[in-house]
Order: C-alpha cells, then sequence, then structure tokens
C-alpha cells in the first residue's frame, strides 16, 4: 500500500499518521523484550538504566550477572532439570501427537470433531485448572514431586500443538501418494518413512518445536507439581520475581530471548522448505 | 514402525531413569524449612554437626510454608518429607488432621545440661500441640526507615496509622492476621483484651474500618524478602515483617532502618514430624539432638530468633561473623511490648476473615 | 456380468464376495486402523489430563467427612427432627465417635470441614473430641452441653446434621457468595463477604478490556502486515512472532522492568519532566500493570489470525469502492471491515479465553487491584487448603471456558486453528 502520486494532502496525511500508529504499536511489542537485553548488562543491581549505561561507560557494564547465574547451583540445576522435562515430554508429545494427527487426517475418522475436540482441550483448559486436577490426581498416585509426573503433564499440555500441526501439513498432503507407494509394493512402514515422512516433516518439527517451548516455558503446573528438586527455569523466574528482584532473572531473560530467537528461525526455515516442497509458494 | 518404536523404547527407559534418580538416595533424611537466612542458620546450628557426627545426610527443601504439600503426601499415602518446619498454628492443625505424630516430649527429646526434664525446659506456653517441638520465639513487627521525616521519630505502633505526622506507604502482609489485632491497639484496645474484642462483630467492623484508614497508603506483601526491599527502594517507609529479616536488613546490610518493638505479635516456629514418614526412628534421633540446649543457643549466632528453651536464653551470645551482641535483637527481650499470636482464635475465624479480607480489599 | 446386472443381482469384487460387503469391509478396517492410530493419545490424555480434572470436579460435591468419621451420629442424627436441642442417644453417639476420632487423630478433618460453613466448628470439634478422651460415664447429654456452650446451639447440629450427606452444595454456594442460614435456608452472603461473585465479573471485565484493547491495536497492524509487500511484512511479522516465542516469565520480568517506579518508563517520564522525581507514577501491581502486561503477552494471538483473514481478502474490493466514487472511510468502514469480522471474531474469543484462566501474570504484577479468579483458587489450592472450594470455582470457571469454547469451534472449527 505505497502511498500513490496523485495523494491529496489528506490521505499523505493520514498516510503518515497510520505508519506512525503502526510504529508504535510494533514499538510496543518489542520494546519491553529488547530493553532487558543491554539491562542485564548493568553492573549496578538496579532494573533501570543508569546514567553510566546511557553515555556508554564501559564500566557501567558488567558480566556479573550472568556469572551469578552460571556461579548459582539452584539457577544451573534449573537449567538442567528444564531441558531434561522438556526434550522428554517433547519425544513423547511428538510421537503421541503424530500418530493422532495421520489417525484424524484418514478420511475414514469416525467422531472426528468430538476427537478432535478432545485432543486439543488441554490448550484450551486453563492451566491453572488443569495445574489443579493433576495436583490432586497425580499426588494420590505418587506422582507428585517426581519427573514422571511433570513429564506426563507437560506432554499432555504439549501434544495438542502436534496434533494441530501435523493435521495442518497432511491438510495439503496428497493421498494417492501413498496409494502409488503401495502400487508399487512398498509396505506400509516403508510408505511412511519414505514418502510421508519427509512430507509432513516440517509440520512434525514445528509441532515438536511449539511442543517443547510449552514445557520449556510451563511453570503453573510446576508450581503445583514440582517439588524443590524439579525446579525449572521459570519456576525458579516465578520464585526470583516474587521473592528477591535481582538484575540475574534479566541475564537469564537474556538468554531465553536467544533462545526463542533460534527457535523462531528455525520455524522459518521449516516454512519456507515446506512450502518450497509443496510447491505453494516460490521460495 | 521401527524407529518409532526404538524411539518410545528410548523415551520409556529415560521416563524410568529420571524416576529412580528422584527417590534413589533413600537413606538421607529431608528436613523442611523456610528456606533463606533461616534455613543456612540451620544448617550451621544443626545439619552439619550432625552429619559430622553421625554421616546421615540432610537434604534441606525450602517450602512457603502452609500444609497444602503436607496433607497431599499424607492423602496419597507416599510422604517423601521426614521433618518440617511449622508455625504453631500450623502444627496444631496437622496435628488435629493426623498428618503429624505425637512426641512424648520427656522420653523423646533431650533434657537441660542440669537435669531439667525437657518438658520444663521450653519456655512456658509454647508447648502447646503435643505433635510439636518449639524451636525459636520471632515476631511481626514494625521497622520504619530512620531518615523517612527528618528528626521525628515514631515511638509506638500506633503512629504507623498516624498519616499526619508520618506520611508515607506502610508495606503491610497480605493477610488479615496481625493486621487486625494492630488496627483495635492503635484504635486503643489494651493488648490483653484484642482477641475478645475481635471476638465480636463490633470488634471486627471496628478493625476493619480502623485498617480502612490507611488502605490507600499500603503496599501489601507476600513474601517475607519483600518489605525490607521495599523500604531499602525506598517505596514504603513503614514496614512489617518478621524480625530476623530486619535483623539482617539492619545490622548486615546496614540499612538506614530502626525497629519499632511495640506492639510486636510473638509466634512460635518449630518442629514436626510427619505421621506417615519414611524414617521416623532416624529423624527422631535427629530432633533430639537438634532440639538441644546447645544447639538451639547456636543457632541464635546467626539470626535473631529467641531460642524456645531456657537453659539455652543465657548462652546465647556473639554474632558468628559481626560479632554484636546478640541479645538485644531477641524479640523475647521485648517481650512485654507485644503479645503472643491468638493461634486458637485464628483457627476457627481463619477462613471467616480471610473471605472478608480478601472482599475487603476488593471495595 | 451382463445377466448378472440385468437381473439385479450384486455387483461381485474381485474375490467373489459382494462389492457392498467388501467396501463396508475395506471401510470398516480404514476406520479400525484410523482409531487405532488415535487411540494412544486418546487414552493417554483421558489419563494424564480428563481424569484428573474430572476427579477435581467430584471433590466439589465430596462430602465424606462427616458420614465417614462420625458414623454413629449420622446415623443418630437421622431421626433428628431439627426443632429442639437432640436427645441423649445421639450424645451418646456423638461421644463414641469423638472418642474414635481422637484415637485415630482424625477428628480434625471434621472440624476443618465443618469450619468452613460456620466459624468456630473446629474447635468446638477438637476440642470436644479432646475431653471426650477423659468422659467415662453418661448420661452424656449434659456433660457435653457442659464442655462448651456452643454445643446448645441448634445451629451447630444443622450443620453437622446438613454435612452427614456424602455430597455437598456448599462449596458451590460460597463460590457464587452464597450460603446457608441458620434455619438451613439458602440465602446471598453478607455484602462484606461478597467476594467471589465480584471477582468472577472483574475477571470478566478485565478479559474484555483486553480483547478490546487488543481488538484495537492489533487490527492497524494485521492491515499493514496484510497489505505491505511480502518481503517487509515478513521482517515486521518478527515484531509480532518474537514476542509470541517469548517466555512468558520473560514478558513479565521484562514489564516489571519497564514500569516499576523506579523503572525504565517512570525514568524517561522524569527525564522529560512529565512527571515529578518525588511523584513516580504508580504503573504495577495494579490494574494498569495487569492491562498491559496481559495486552502485551496475548496481542499475538489476535494479530495472527487477524492478518490470516485479511490477506485472503482481494485488494481489489476496495479499489473498485474507491473508483466507484465511495468515500475513503466508507469504502473501509461498509467493504473492508464486513470481511474481516471472521478474524476478529476468532481472535477475540481466543484472546478472552486464554485471559479468563490467566495466572501467572496477574499474579506477579496484578497486586490487589489486578488479581483474577484464577489467584484465588491458587490461593484457596496451597493457603487455605479448602480444595473443595478450589474445586468448585475452577469447575464454573471450567464451564465459562468450554461454552466459549463451543462458540469458537462454532464460528472458527478447531480444524482450523493455524498456530505460528
Amino acid at each position: 500500500m505505497a502511498l500513490p502520486a496523485y495523494a491529496g494532502p489528506i490521505e499523505t496525511t493520514w498516510y503518515y499518521t497510520f505508519r506512525f500508529l503502526c510504529a508504535c504499536i510494533f514499538l510496543f511489542l518489542i520494546t519491553p523484550i529488547l530493553v532487558i537485553i543491554p539491562l542485564s548488562f548493568n553492573v549496578e543491581p538496579y532494573f533501570t538504566f543508569t546514567s553510566g549505561m546511557l553515555a556508554f561507560d564501559p564500566d557501567a557494564y558488567s558480566l556479573r550477572w550472568y556469572e551469578d547465574f552460571i556461579s548459582n547451583t539452584q539457577w544451573t540445576h534449573s537449567v538442567k532439570n528444564s531441558f531434561i522435562i522438556a526434550i522428554f515430554s517433547t519425544i513423547l508429545a511428538t510421537t503421541l501427537g503424530t500418530l493422532a494427527a495421520l489417525g484424524l487426517s484418514k478420511p475414514h475418522m469416525p467422531y472426528r470433531g468430538l476427537m478432535m475436540g478432545i485432543l486439543i482441550s488441554p490448550m484450551i483448559v486453563p492451566l491453572i485448572i488443569s495445574a489443579a486436577g493433576m495436583y490432586f490426581f497425580y499426588s494420590n498416585i505418587g506422582l507428585d514431586q517426581t519427573f514422571l509426573g511433570i513429564i506426563l503433564a507437560h506432554t499432555a499440555l504439549g501434544t495438542p500443538f502436534v496434533v494441530i500441526t501435523v493435521t495442518a501439513t497432511l491438510v495439503g498432503f496428497d493421498q494417492s501418494l501413498t496409494r502409488a507407494s503401495a502400487n508399487l509394493g512398498a509396505n506400509p512402514t516403508t510408505t511412511f518413512f519414505k514418502v510421508m515422512m519427509p512430507l509432513i516433516l516440517p509440520g512434525v518439527i514445528s509441532g515438536a518445536l511449539f511442543a517443547f517451548i510449552t514445557s520449556f516455558d510451563e511453570v503453573v503446573v510446576v508450581l503445583f507439581l514440582a517439588g524443590f528438586e524439579q525446579r525449572t527455569i521459570p519456576r525458579q523466574m516465578w520464585s526470583g520475581i516474587r521473592e528477591q528482584i535481582s538484575p540475574t532473572i534479566l541475564a537469564v531473560a537474556t538468554i531465553l530471548v536467544i533462545i526463542s530467537i533460534a527457535l523462531l528461525a528455525t520455524l522459518e526455515v521449516l516454512r519456507r522448505r515446506s512450502e518450497r516442497l509443496r510447491g505453494m509458494s516460490p521460495g | 514402525m521401527n524407529k518409532i518404536a526404538k524411539i518410545s523404547t528410548f523415551a520409556v527407559a529415560g521416563l524410568a531413569i529420571a524416576g529412580l534418580t528422584s527417590t534413589a538416595q533413600a537413606v538421607d533424611l529431608n528436613v523442611v524449612s523456610w528456606g533463606g537466612a533461616y534455613t543456612a542458620s540451620q544448617m550451621n546450628a544443626y545439619h552439619k554437626p550432625y552429619s559430622e557426627k553421625t554421616g546421615v545426610k540432610i537434604n534441606s527443601i525450602d517450602y512457603s510454608g502452609g500444609l497444602a504439600e503436607m496433607r497431599a503426601q499424607t492423602e496419597a499415602g507416599n510422604v517423601t518429607w521426614d521433618l518440617i518446619d511449622v508455625v504453631l498454628s500450623d502444627a496444631i492443625t496437622g496435628c488435629d488432621e493426623g498428618m503429624f505424630r505425637p512426641i512424648d516430649i520427656d522420653k523423646e527429646m533431650a533434657a537441660a545440661p542440669d537435669g531439667t526434664p525437657a518438658s520444663k525446659d521450653f519456655l512456658e506456653g509454647t508447648l502447646l500441640s503435643e505433635c510439636f517441638i518449639p524451636q525459636i520465639i520471632y515476631s511481626t513487627a514494625f521497622a520504619y526507615r530512620s531518615d523517612a521525616w527528618g528528626g521525628k521519630k515514631p515511638t509506638k505502633m500506633a503512629d504507623v496509622f498516624d498519616l499526619k505526622n508520618f506520611p508515607g506507604k506502610r508495606a503491610l502482609q497480605k493477610k488479615p492476621i496481625n493486621n487486625l489485632e494492630w488496627a483495635l491497639i492503635a484504635d486503643g484496645v489494651p493488648l490483653n483484651e484484642v482477641y475478645d474484642v475481635l471476638d465480636t462483630d463490633e470488634g471486627k467492623d471496628r478493625a476493619f474500618a480502623k485498617l480502612a484508614t490507611i488502605k490507600k497508603d499500603v503496599i501489601w506483601w507476600t513474601e517475607g524478602a519483600v518489605p525490607p526491599q521495599l523500604l531499602a527502594d525506598g517505596e514504603a517507609v513503614f514496614g512489617t515483617g518478621y524480625n530476623g529479616r530486619w535483623f539482617s536488613a539492619i545490622a548486615e546490610e546496614k540499612q538506614p532502618f530502626a525497629m519499632l518493638w511495640d506492639g510486636q505479635v510473638l509466634d512460635i516456629d518449630g518442629w514436626a514430624v510427619p505421621a506417615d514418614g519414611k524414617h521416623v526412628d532416624e529423624v527422631m534421633k535427629y530432633l533430639r539432638f537438634a532440639t538441644d540446649t546447645q544447639r538451639l543457643a547456636d543457632q541464635a549466632k546467626y539470626i535473631s530468633y529467641g531460642p524456645a528453651r531456657k537453659s539455652s536464653g543465657p548462652m546465647v551470645s556473639k554474632h558468628a561473623t559481626l560479632g554484636i551482641d546478640m541479645a538485644p535483637h531477641m524479640p523475647t527481650a521485648y517481650a512485654d511490648q507485644g503479645f503472643l499470636t491468638g493461634f486458637s482464635w485464628w483457627a476457627d475465624n481463619g477462613d471467616e476473615m480471610n473471605e472478608r479480607f480478601a472482599a475487603w480489599l476488593l471495595q | 456380468m451382463a445377466d448378472d446386472l440385468t437381473q439385479g443381482g450384486p455387483v461381485l469384487a474381485a474375490d467373489g464376495t459382494p462389492l457392498k460387503a467388501s467396501l463396508n469391509k475395506a471401510m470398516r478396517k480404514n476406520r479400525i486402523r484410523a482409531l487405532l492410530l488415535v487411540a494412544p493419545l486418546f487414552i493417554f490424555i483421558l489419563f494424564s489430563f480428563l481424569v484428573p480434572i474430572i476427579d477435581m470436579t467430584f471433590r466439589s460435591v465430596d462430602n465424606w467427612q462427616v458420614g465417614t468419621l462420625m458414623p454413629e451420629t449420622t446415623k443418630a442424627l437421622a431421626k433428628w427432627d431439627g426443632k429442639d436441642l437432640p436427645d441423649e442417644p445421639v450424645f451418646v453417639a456423638l461421644i463414641a465417635d469423638l472418642q474414635a476420632g481422637a484415637e485415630s487423630r482424625e477428628i480434625g478433618k471434621v472440624g476443618t470441614r465443618l469450619n468452613y460453613e460456620k466459624s468456630g466448628m473446629r474447635s468446638l470439634i477438637t476440642g470436644s473430641a479432646r475431653k471426650a478422651a477423659k468422659l467415662k460415664e453418661g448420661p452424656y447429654k449434659p456433660l457435653v452441653l457442659k464442655m462448651n456452650k456452643r454445643w446448645k446451639e441448634l445451629e451447630t447440629w444443622t450443620v453437622i446434621k446438613r454435612n452427614t450427606s456424602p455430597y455437598t452444595a456448599g462449596y458451590y454456594l460460597n463460590a457464587v457468595d452464597m450460603k446457608y442460614a441458620k434455619n438451613g435456608d439458602i440465602v446471598r452472603q453478607p455484602e462484606n463477604r461478597r467476594i467471589y461473585g465480584k471477582l468472577f465479573m472483574r475477571t470478566f471485565a478485565i478479559s474484555l478490556a483486553i480483547t478490546i484493547v487488543c481488538v484495537i491495536l492489533a487490527y492497524p497492524i494485521s492491515y499493514l502486515l496484510a497489505t505491505l509487500p511480502l518481503r517487509y511484512s515478513n521482517l515486521l511479522m518478527i515484531f509480532v512472532l518474537l514476542p509470541f516465542w517469548t517466555s512468558l516469565l520473560v514478558r513479565t520480568t521484562a514489564w516489571i522492568a519497564m514500569l516499576q517506579s523506579q523503572g525504565v518508563l517512570n525514568d524517561l517520564f522524569v527525564f522529560f519532566g512529565l512527571v515529578d522525581d518525588a511523584n513516580r507514577l504508580q504503573l504495577i501491581h495494579n490494574l494498569t500493570g495487569t492491562i498491559i502486561a496481559m495486552t502485551h503477552i496475548l496481542l499475538p494471538f489476535m494479530v495472527l489470525p487477524l492478518y490470516s483473514v485479511m490477506k485472503t481478502i482481494p485488494p481489489s474490493y476496495m479499489r473498485a469502492a474507491l473508483s466507484m466514487g465511495a468515500n475513503p472511510v466508507v469504502a473501509f468502514v461498509r467493504v473492508y471491515m464486513p470481511q474481516t469480522l471472521s478474524g476478529i471474531g476468532a481472535g477475540s474469543i481466543l484472546v478472552f479465553i486464554l485471559s479468563i484462566g490467566y495466572y501467572i501474570t496477574p499474579a506477579l504484577v496484578g497486586g490487589t487491584g489486578g488479581t483474577l479468579i484464577s489467584n484465588q483458587i491458587a490461593y484457596h489450592m496451597q493457603s487455605s487448603l479448602n480444595w473443595g472450594l478450589a474445586g468448585a470455582l475452577g469447575a464454573l470457571l471450567l464451564a465459562s471456558v468450554l461454552a466459549l469454547y463451543m462458540l469458537y469451534n462454532k464460528i472458527v472449527g478447531i480444524d482450523n486453528m493455524r498456530l505460528g
């Protein structure tokens, strides 16, 4: 919507006002995330820019909060926990979710809508309710304060994303390809791995990324189910914010932002690859 | 499906390992406490010497109080905690609900060095539940920024409610307990009549009405670490908090705060043993050690909470690293200016008051 | 074959079975294969997710305490008419139950349960149980009445009798600010104890406000993204997607750094002289903070569906309207906006559903003014231990979310939900 050459003064004013408004909204979205990055290098234990920082005095910047993060066993422990929990629940969620999506996309799937509704429900039910239910039930069967309990809970929360993304890839999937493969004598396993898998892989991977970030970022269920041994990064941040807000949290936050940028980039690459493979858009 | 089968076997095996590691160290004792400087004082005074003496490893676990986790563990029949540091009121509730084990104090706890049986050695009025071994007397008291009003300084708790002479934000705990009592005292009710007045409908109305006079100047806190920080940042001029936290802010961090002992609410904190714990015998041995005269006196070297044994009192000496005399920082030194919390009144009225308080906050 | 057809006989498949049956068989096989693929996840979700939630809802009506721990009293009270204090047999039963309860050390659970309905029941039950252990001989009625004056109140007995039933509506009444009056009628709570109704209303109001702000902010940028050439819009899309992929806790922390009174925004205001250093604005730990932070967190959920709808609207419609002489504003409102309604609907319901269940952000930046119903649920789960009430509040919240979910399904269809 470039400004046409014949635009009058009203159009021109409106055009720039509109762009300015949009710029403000984009700023609102991105500023908080970008602001914490320089703040995490603050030498002082404050949450705001010191005059030294504004003058780009190198002494006003330091890595002390990163050192604090690395040397604090509670934090390093929580990093390890977060990865253990997120990796196992991602594997489980991706496996279960992909199988279910394959089933749901079969033309003869009975009760499709109802099934879909049930399988997606962990995404819709407010986390506090899921956490409350799991807290009562999991502690009754001795799964509270265990890694297994949290992994199962996070798997449940992550599967809807896998189901949705893989189903979406399968919508564009040409079923005659599997028939062709079968006609040519391939067994279903070979067909799955040689024909289907490469095509739905982008969907599976982006679903897995969603499942990973869901677990990696989840705190409500962890608040209820985890004991001290299972504390994750978000759980540690939660008590950090509630108790003593130290810039170490900003250092952790910066690291997490970098991780999300990496995830975002991976997804973008996948999306382009998927579109190219299916010939939906050029490059 | 080979790959998927492999992946799922891998996942299941991994899960089994993850599950196992959390329960592997079976002989250690899981001791639950409040964290921070308080747990540190227990580690120094109890855990370390006991581990050195017996070789038993103590896992220190932090919690934020309350009986939720304890009750969930008991209901599930899977109690992983061996010993828990609780406030008296929680010990009473937990004891009544069968979560905690009754303790024969004279038989199972150590006598004083001079042979006085334990039941006579703990301070009068602290052995209020058969499941509870007192450890410390702490208080919730006001502190203020000593530089807030020039040369003027508050002298009594009622000054907190005096917005004209002492303007500024007050940091209060987001709970009715203590706040209602303070409101009544500031409104002129004598210390020893507070709970009688609070037991009447008019008394409750009066307390909430008095509290309402400062409501717009209150910052409500929920975590004990917050009020000293609010005062340090200059966001509040008065704050309520646990006296140990104020002590470390004033004595260790040299913050410009001063204590207002007047109106302090004394409470008792101590140990309770989960009835269905897995290592009851071992934990009773530990408990006998950790609550003897010497250990309780040792703890006071690290934190300004008063030991619950009479025989420990005279042994309280100087701070372990700062070298200051600890006696004047003990809430028990100012016991006459405060009162003991009405735990039985709160046991009955807590549910109702919490709801009313939440409704009042919403107004 | 030709004969068969003319005679109207069944069409046969290659193996000689009728084609219809063969097709049915194949269909059934396909159906079973599809079901088998879905089954593992379905069973997993059932046990790890649905059963726990149903279990929680069950807790909101479960009332086992009195019936199980005071079986004799329950039996004896069944015949009581509720007009006068009960007679000796009830007191005999009461003492038996209290003694047994003190012995098993479980009587406190009865006290805890009854105290939810009437303050003072806790100490009445636990105190009397302690005294009952010392009682030897009857008649018990005068002894019990002497134990505590509350035993002389008819209401005490009404409360106990009401809770001998294994199920209760008490938690739901509590959750909608009602209670049983002394005589057992259901009445509203006194003004100063009404809280959950207000909180539900506030939760809905705040969610609605956030949804509206999200629409207002999302509309222009989605329009811009949808109309710009792809290479620019892909770049700008990062501004939407990066927050979307960034940890919730990180974004909440960021807003604390931005909004607190010694924070970035207040520093800027002071620097530009908009605000006096002594009177920094209170932007956090109140309603403002909650709305700002939650809007930021939920905005991408509005932009993405709006964008995908706007992307499908051909620009020629607007050009046509303009070329036929319509005023640009009129053309936009009458031609463009109606076509985006489905996107607004989808985004709004999504944002609304997500915000009424929000817990973390309001708990961290909400203070007292910005807390929502989920914070109260967490409070009853973790602090007050009134798990029945937590269950009832949770079930009510769940019901409203499910209703919205169905609406969403009707408007958008779950199948059409797209991510990222």
